[in-house]
């Protein structure tokens, strides 16, 4: 079993409203200078290792973890 | 003519879509989820509601549901299809309509009463002149649209129908959601797929304030009739 982690992002040019209500509020506990806030998923999974890991795990984000219309994602192996 | 109406778990606008149906001349068939067979309906509605929870993006599970496999066959034999808020969503993520819809743009879940303006022909607009401005509500949490190129769309004839003031202004004082060029509803490139944000089948009766939903659930009926 191999631990994998995925982060899904909306891609730089769609709006992110979460994240903008984030940078928004930062200020009023005192956190100033802060500037593109984005929000976005990361997907833990354990995964058996038949030897084309990372092309599996490509084509499950691709297919199911992420919106390829609006999202972006990037596989990390453990 | 027999129009489908598909419930999800999660649906919670099937019921009133079903009532629609049966207010515009048609017969509702109750399709399930789990079930591959459309039971040879002539069209089919996918109604509003949280399919599977809206569990990782609203739609996103849906898309695998067995009656997508036969609405995808039914749709590319030129099947009427229309998609209302997560039936939009649904038919997005699963590739039968261009874009994608997102978070609404002041986060918040809006609900009210909306003017729409239409845009395109299609089978769901069919007899209904362009430019012709309806009062349907709108209640979604995620309906913001969004696609590569709007224009482009346009130009394809893809662009259903725009959010508008009451005399058809597109402007973003009348943006329900954030929606990129105003953009409300949405066609395949064949004409025969539709979504809508808004909810024609919850504007079927006078008691609840407008009745401009039936001109356009009604609209396939005319057609239907013209073609026979």
């Amino acid at each position: 079993m191999a631990r994998v982690h995925i982060d899904v992002m909306l891609k730089d040019e769609i709006l992110d409203p979460q994240g903008q209500a984030i940078e928004r509020a930062l200020p009023s506990l005192g956190f100033e200078g802060v500037r593109g806030v984005r929000v976005g998923k990361h997907v833990v999974l354990d995964v058996d290792d038949r030897g084309d890991l990372e092309e599996q795990v490509a084509d499950m984000a691709d297919k199911l973890l992420a919106n390829p219309v609006i999202e972006r994602f990037t596989v990390r192996v453990e | 003519m027999r129009i489908g109406v598909v419930t999800f778990p999660g649906s919670c606008d099937d019921r009133d879509a079903r009532y629609a149906v049966s207010l515009i001349g048609a017969e509702p068939v109750a399709l399930w989820h789990g079930e591959a067979d459309l039971q040879a309906v002539e069209a089919v509605l996918l109604p509003g509601g949280f399919s599977y929870g809206d569990y990782l993006r609203c739609g996103a599970i849906a898309r695998f549901s067995p009656v997508l496999g036969a609405l995808v066959d039914f749709a590319g034999r030129g099947g009427p299809v229309l998609g209302i808020c997560n039936g939009f969503q649904v038919l997005c993520e699963a590739g039968l309509l261009p874009g994608a819809l997102t978070r609404n743009a002041g986060l918040r879940f809006v609900h009210r009463r909306q003017h729409i303006r239409v845009e395109a022909a299609s089978m769901w607009t069919a007899g209904v002149e362009a430019g012709a401005v309806f009062d349907i509500p709108v209640k979604h949490g995620e309906g913001r649209y969004v696609h590569p190129d709007p224009d482009e769309l346009a130009a394809a004839g893809q662009v259903l129908a725009r959010y508008c003031g009451p005399d058809g202004t597109v402007d973003a004082t009348h943006n329900p959601n954030g929606s990129m060029a105003g953009i409300a509803g949405v066609t395949n490139a064949a004409g025969n797929v539709a979504g809508l944000m808004p909810h024609p089948e919850h504007a079927v009766d006078a008691l609840l304030g407008s009745t401009d939903g039936r001109r356009i659930l009604g609209a396939v009926l005319a057609r239907a009739r013209s073609a026979a």
